[in-house]
């Protein structure tokens, strides 16, 4: 036996409530994994048109199936604990247990998966970025083209809130036609050398939209003739600092997103540690309740444990039913020697012998 | 004749009790609703202290988180009472102050009916207060190296950015003042000394306005200088473009974020007002009917319940005469046996 201890009646009434309480707090947990859930996902669904691709929407995908399911399980597992004080009610959970048990376990896993999952997209969620800010910096001018007329505010409404200026910096700006041939006057001498001045005829310029400039900056903003000193009066190209916002829009967003996801680790790993507790002394109290259940004083002293026989034994005992359950229909010579074989299966399954 | 005048038996006493006791804790809670609203109504007086020249008056808030602080603790008191109303023996250390503790409810009644009407009202001196900070903030603009203003520019920046607002009324209140600062202006070039010249106070003045008014939704990279020049721009009419810069004046902007705060918060207490008033009606019910057993002795008798023991003229003259009596101090009185009635 695995984890053997001894459970009197009033052990047994008291682990039975405590775990009842546990159950419900695991409930509320799971309620807070599902919020989590949807919180992130309606973050990302905000910014989605920056962004290209919609892998990194897994995790908060995983957060809200794990939150409903656990939500469902913590509470007909308090269920359990109530009936479990009551001979007559108990017997009907047993077939139920077993199932529990794999689907619990199941979700811890799926939790420790996301926690993983969160830092191992990091690369995934930057790609995305990369490619979904370069194309809104590119249709920045498209504001009559359908589909694409709200690029312009996205993008300005996203620089002014996460303080920061094109995809690496304020540069890439200076690459991208970003204003309309709607407001460009064809026929004067700066527009046509700036159109010939490039092998794609587009209109570039050393500027920025207003929505690069900084607030704190002491001097009204300059966003034309960035690279002209002589432009404006006592500026200086490569000393000015505060002008703009020296941030690129994808590691504003990518640090944003990872605070997000690094603050609620902590949320998520208590959970998980919450579940496993319930599952543990589930078994326990089920394994203690049928040892008393069996015994002919029912109120006396039985014994609780995790695994009837030790690990390894119970390993090889799951590996044999899996391997019958495979070879169901065959009708096999050997007969007898599958009838203590299934003896061990059935006593594996259900680890005491029902009444 | 009492005034709403109800029979009571001991089941219906109990049920009165805790159901009085239940809103009780609904009191409390609302109480520390109204505390919180008061400290959420300064912090945002306080983010924006600057733009009102730090001239704005915090009454109201203070008045609010004192408010929902007492609120707090007499409705946990009445609860308290209320508890232990359904046991005669505790009830009896409760009965002497039962009296003075009702009308210290009902005075707290009307100083909440008090404050609900002042967050109606304290509109109009904000409003005010706003405008003038408003335009002083606007003077301000271009002093970055003026220490106690230099944060002033990015104040308004941010401000008009998120209320979506420019200017005091329009946005052509940047016209009429200079907001560049003298530190960044050539005073060698012709264009300055044109401009500087142009006006009795020699300031330089533009037809253009900071970057933080510009309309994101505009379909055209924003135009914020030489904004009345048609010829400046290609396809450009300064009468007719409306998407370009945000058209509304930041004080009406602000004015109806800071007046939709204060008539939320006004609805919230007048709500909170009407609980306590029912919380205080129920605790007289539950006093009066403790009081007028039928048999003292015997829990389970009956009793009456009212909110005033005489009709409310006869109770207004009571308590005149009561006071009358405070009034005349220690002089003995032949009508000496009515101030001892209550």
């Amino acid at each position: 036996m695995l984890l053997k201890m001894n459970f009197t009646q009033q052990r047994r009434v008291r682990l039975a409530q405590g775990l009842w309480l546990l159950s419900w707090l695991a409930v509320m947990c799971g309620a807070f994994i599902f919020c989590l859930g949807v919180y992130l996902k309606t973050e990302l669904i905000r910014r989605d048109e920056v962004m290209d691709n919609t892998e990194i929407h897994v995790v908060p995908n995983i957060l809200m199936m794990v939150g409903l399911a656990s939500i469902g399980t913590n509470w007909l597992a308090s269920r359990v604990c109530q009936d479990s004080l009551d001979a007559s009610r108990f017997p009907r959970w047993k077939v139920l247990l077993l199932a529990w048990f794999v689907v619990a376990a199941l979700l811890c896993y799926m939790l420790i998966a996301v926690v993983v999952l969160s830092y191992a997209l990091q690369g995934s969620l930057e790609e995305s970025l990369k490619v979904g800010l370069r194309n809104g910096i590119r249709f920045y001018k498209d504001t009559d083209v359908p589909g694409r007329c709200f690029q312009k505010e996205t993008i300005d409404r996203l620089q002014m809130e996460f303080r920061c200026c094109g995809n690496n910096n304020f540069k890439d700006w200076f690459e991208v036609q970003w204003v309309s041939n709607r407001y460009l006057d064809f026929t004067s001498k700066d527009v046509k050398d700036r159109i010939r001045s490039n092998v794609d005829g587009r209109y570039l310029l050393d500027g920025v939209p207003f929505s690069c400039c900084n607030p704190s900056s002491p001097r009204p903003c300059m966003r034309y003739h960035l690279t002209d000193n002589s432009a404006h009066y006592r500026y200086e190209y490569q000393a000015e600092e505060l002008n703009l916002h020296s941030r690129g829009c994808r590691q504003a967003l990518i640090d944003y997103y990872m605070g997000l996801l690094n603050s609620t680790g902590p949320g998520v790993i208590s959970v998980i540690l919450i579940q496993m507790s319930v599952l543990l002394s589930l078994r326990y109290l089920q394994t203690a309740v049928e040892g008393a259940m069996a015994l002919e004083d029912p109120e006396g002293d039985s014994e609780g444990y995790l695994l009837e026989k030790g690990v390894k034994e119970t390993i090889e005992d799951v590996k044999a039913t899996v391997l019958n359950l495979l070879k169901f229909g065959q009708v096999d010579p050997s007969d007898a020697e599958e009838s203590p074989v299934a003896a061990d299966v059935d006593k594996a399954a259900s680890p005491t012998p029902a009444s | 004749m009492a005034l709403m005048l109800v029979k009571f038996d001991l089941k219906k006493r109990v049920k009165l009790a805790q159901t009085v006791w239940f809103m009780y804790w609904f009191a409390v809670m609302a109480g520390v609703l109204v505390f919180s609203m008061g400290l959420f109504f300064k912090i945002e007086l306080r983010k924006r202290s600057e733009l009102m020249d730090n001239n704005e008056s915090h009454f109201l808030p203070n008045l609010l988180i004192v408010m929902g602080l007492i609120t707090c603790g007499i409705n946990a008191f009445g609860g308290k009472v209320c508890y232990d109303s359904l046991d005669p023996s505790k009830f009896v250390k409760w009965k002497p102050m039962l009296k003075s503790f009702l009308v210290v409810c009902v005075v707290l009644n009307g100083l909440l009916l008090v404050t609900t009407l002042l967050c109606f009202l304290m509109k109009i001196p904000l409003q005010f207060t706003l405008a003038e900070g408003l335009r002083n903030g606007m003077k301000y603009y271009k002093d970055t190296d003026t220490p106690g203003r230099c944060y002033m520019k990015r104040t308004l920046d941010l401000m008009q950015m998120e209320f979506r607002c420019c200017g005091n009324d329009q946005y052509r209140d940047w016209f009429e003042i200079q907001w560049v600062s003298n530190r960044y202006l050539d005073f060698s070039a012709k264009e300055v000394k044109d401009r500087i010249s142009s006006n009795v106070d020699g300031q330089y003045l533009m037809d253009g306005v900071p970057f933080s008014c510009c309309n994101p939704s505009s379909p055209r990279p924003c135009i914020q200088l030489q904004m009345t020049n048609n010829s400046a721009y290609y396809s450009y009419d300064h009468y007719t473009e409306e998407l370009n810069v945000w058209r509304r004046g930041c004080r009406e902007a602000l004015l109806s974020y800071y007046g939709g705060l204060m008539n939320t918060i006004g609805a919230l207490v007048l709500l909170i007002t009407m609980l306590e008033v029912s919380v205080t009606v129920g605790l007289q019910y539950v006093n009066s009917s403790l009081s007028t057993l039928v048999n003292p002795e015997d829990p389970e008798s009956e009793s009456e319940g009212w909110i005033l023991e005489k009709t409310v003229k006869e109770t207004f003259s009571d308590i005149m005469a009561n006071m009358k009596a405070m009034g005349k101090g220690g002089k003995v009185d032949e009508g000496g046996d009515a101030p001892a009635e209550s």
